[in-house]
């Protein structure tokens, strides 16, 4: 058997040359001094390679334009085993590489790794940094969800403001006007089909330099004897690896990564807020404003690349031992506790959910006069996507009829048989059942009706606080005891001008525990979720007197 | 990579101890993490979508108009999930009424490869134009490559209208 293996082997490294290579690869000599610190880079590659694994799972189930790519998504993680596992270990180690990306910079820089002869390497490496950057950039837009969206109106707003490039950047990025499925398509693109085969180039180059030039050795190695890769050094790299995977993993398994509702480019009470590792570009361009904004949001990160890029030729002296480099160190720290500074102030300074209840009066204001049924109407309405195939009023796609014609609205009843099963109620149609219950359908039904062309536009600019917090409302069947509107019962007291009355804290700690604050009252306790909570008291204080 | 090992010399190594808990190590939390991300893998990509409420009963025509052993393609529409969406689409069944007023609903494809076959009123028998194969009335195969019967659909009968389900149970497994 080992003979036929041997021959086998013999043949394929005659033919090849691979075995041979690979011999070469793993007996390459190393400085004596290699070890533990070294590791960096094999964990950054193996990173790399668990991002294309998994970005290509995603991408088996995955539909890349606006709308449809929310619903694929929803689709990976509510019914496809293991989706959800997919997900996160795409989110959190596209998070995992950019730390260890940082630490490998930290650790070479720390032992001057980058002097002569390994200028070229360390330049290859800032780039493939920048490159790391951009994976994280396209990738927050691929969800469209709300956070997803208004991110990218930030970043595209951002690269806009850079001088002399600013507009053909925001062309390139297909961000003029509005973000829609152009910008899309090119940030799909670029995610998936540019920065793959230009960061498995420089991967490439990077690694090809490493083994031309050697592991950087440190002062003493020349009177020792150097080591092999294998198998020593390749078992640290591997343990470094797997304690990697092992945090990741269980990142993936324990902590979930939000899909928030579908993009909504109406939602003026949205606070968007980058991923974690840009807060603190995000909190130096909030030093900077009016004119000198441009100097915080491309001016100093571009003079920061260009400094990193430069960082060789800089410092031209001799290697000496990591422990006496203390300029280095102390840069490090100095640059660590900058950026600690920047991301604790953004972190800080970022309001909590509880929103503001900032009703825009001056747009029109009829959504307030609907019902809270109506309200989580709009709701499903939303969620549901129904604007896809119909127009209201003009606005959105004619594939279905325009829903502001009220004489297609019928009756309650013809209209939820016609959700249930459009094609039974009228033949040939092409509108697929929503897959709501009946109490949502008669939601959608009830605010259907009271669409018409005067009021579309007006119902159209329903925030999404109120909207969600209806829909609060009326899953917690409130208008069993209140009356909002005119519609419900009055056995607890009517909530319109509730904001007059009493005090929004005093609202939630009554949800908590009613007899409370009011002795005698029956009112059961509630335990909503923090948002629930906010959408709701948010909505019952903009209720009209 | 064992033949690397037995044909490499690595004087450096104090014994062979050190050596092969190196190579054993790296070989193990290989595989551990290549099924960490294998395993999951392969469940997400075979693991069928959690289903969604499917089993629908539409009307797909009037069975009054059926002269017995004449079979009709009747045309109707049914919504199918397919992954993120639900589409409605056209389907069709062939649909046969025997003298003893029983209904049949026949799925309209050839249990050999799938194409679509119709009904020869001359010959009497359903034909499929890819490889073939021949069905009787009754759906059993009398020539031809097709490896199994006509599927047939679930069906019963409100007033005049036929309604048609899911494919029957039996389907694809009697031979």
């Amino acid at each position: 058997m080992k003979k036929h293996l041997s021959n086998l082997n013999e043949w394929v490294d005659h033919r090849t040359g691979l075995p041979t290579a690979l011999r070469n690869f793993l007996y390459e000599e190393i400085p004596a001094s290699s070890g533990w610190h070294q590791v960096l880079g094999s964990v950054a590659a193996f990173m790399f390679l668990v991002q294309v694994f998994t970005g290509i799972m995603l991408a088996f189930n995955y539909a890349p334009t606006p709308g449809e790519a929310y619903n694929s998504l929803r689709y990976i993680l509510t019914e496809l085993t293991a989706g959800r596992l997919m997900r996160g270990l795409h989110h959190w180690g596209a998070s995992m590489m950019i730390v260890v990306v940082v630490l490998h910079m930290v650790q070479v820089f720390l032992y001057g790794a980058y002097k002569k002869p390994r200028e070229t390497t360390w330049m290859v490496g800032v780039v493939l940094l920048l490159l790391t950057l951009a994976y994280g950039l396209t990738g927050y837009l691929l969800p469209w969800d709300n956070r997803a969206y208004w991110g990218t109106v930030v970043t595209t707003k951002i690269a806009a403001t850079a001088p002399l490039l600013g507009p053909y950047l925001t062309r390139l990025l297909g961000g003029e006007g509005s973000i829609g499925v152009v910008t899309f398509a090119r940030f799909y693109g670029l995610h998936v089909l540019l920065l793959p085969p230009a960061t498995m180039l420089l991967i490439g180059i990077h690694i090809y330099l490493v083994r031309k030039h050697g592991v950087a050795p440190a002062p003493g190695d020349e009177l020792v004897p150097a080591k092999k890769f294998y198998p020593e050094q390749v078992f640290k790299d591997t343990v470094a690896i797997f304690v990697a995977f092992a945090i990741l993993f269980t990142m993936a398994v324990m902590v979930r990564v939000p899909l928030e509702q579908l993009a909504d480019p109406s939602d003026t009470a949205y606070i968007p807020r980058p991923e974690w590792y840009f807060l603190f570009l995000f909190q130096t361009l909030k030093l900077f404003s009016g004119s000198l904004e441009v100097v915080g949001s491309v001016v100093l990160p571009g003079l920061a690349v260009l400094a990193l890029i430069l960082v060789p030729f800089f410092d031209r002296g001799q290697v000496v031992r990591v422990t006496r480099r203390t300029f280095a160190a102390s840069f490090v720290a100095l640059a660590a506790l900058g950026w600690t500074g920047l991301t604790a102030a953004a972190v800080i300074t970022t309001p909590k959910e509880a929103r503001e209840v900032a009703v825009d009066f001056s747009a029109p204001t009829d959504w307030m006069q609907l019902s809270p049924e109506e309200m989580a109407g709009v709701a499903y309405f939303r969620r549901e996507n129904c604007i896809s195939c119909h127009s209201v009023g003009g606005a959105g796609s004619k594939i279905g009829p325009d829903l502001t014609q009220t004489a297609i609205h019928r009756n309650a009843a013809w209209m939820i048989q016609h959700f249930k099963s459009p094609s039974g109620v009228r033949p040939g149609t092409s509108m697929p059942p929503i897959q709501l219950n009946d109490a949502q359908l008669n939601s959608l039904a009830a605010f259907l009706l009271k669409l018409n062309p005067d009021n579309a536009t007006a119902l159209d600019n329903a925030p999404e606080f109120a909207v969600q917090g209806a829909l609060v409302y009326q899953s917690g069947g409130c208008s069993d005891c209140h009356k909002v509107n005119g519609v419900g019962t009055e056995l607890g007291p009517n909530l319109n001008g509730l904001d007059k009355r009493r005090s929004r804290s005093w609202v939630e700690e009554h949800f908590v525990d009613p007899p409370k604050l009011s002795p005698g009252s029956i009112m059961p306790p509630y335990k909503f979720s923090q948002r629930d909570l906010d959408n709701l008291t948010a909505y019952l204080f903009a209720l009209p007197e | 990579m064992d033949d690397v090992q037995t044909v490499a010399q690595s004087p450096e190594t104090p014994g062979t101890t050190r050596r092969s808990f190196y190579v054993i190590s790296i070989y193990a939390l290989g595989a551990l993490i290549s099924a960490a991300l294998g395993l999951p893998a392969l469940i997400y990509l075979l693991v069928p979508p959690k289903l969604r409420k499917q089993s629908e009963w539409v009307d797909a025509g009037d069975i009054t108009q059926l002269a017995p052993n004449s079979p009709v393609e009747m045309t109707f529409r049914r919504n199918r999930v397919d992954g993120w969406k639900v589409t409605s689409e056209k389907s069709t069944a062939w649909v046969v009424k025997f003298p003893n007023n029983q209904v049949v609903a026949y799925a309209p494809q050839c249990t050999h490869l799938g194409c679509a076959y119709h009904w020869d009123q001359g010959k009497t028998e359903f034909i499929c134009p890819c490889h073939n194969s021949i069905f009787s009335i009754d759906g059993k195969v009398q020539d031809g490559p097709a490896p199994r019967p006509l599927d047939r659909f679930q069906t019963k009968i409100e007033g005049k209208q036929l309604q048609v389900g899911p494919l029957a149970s039996s389907s694809g497994q009697t031979a």
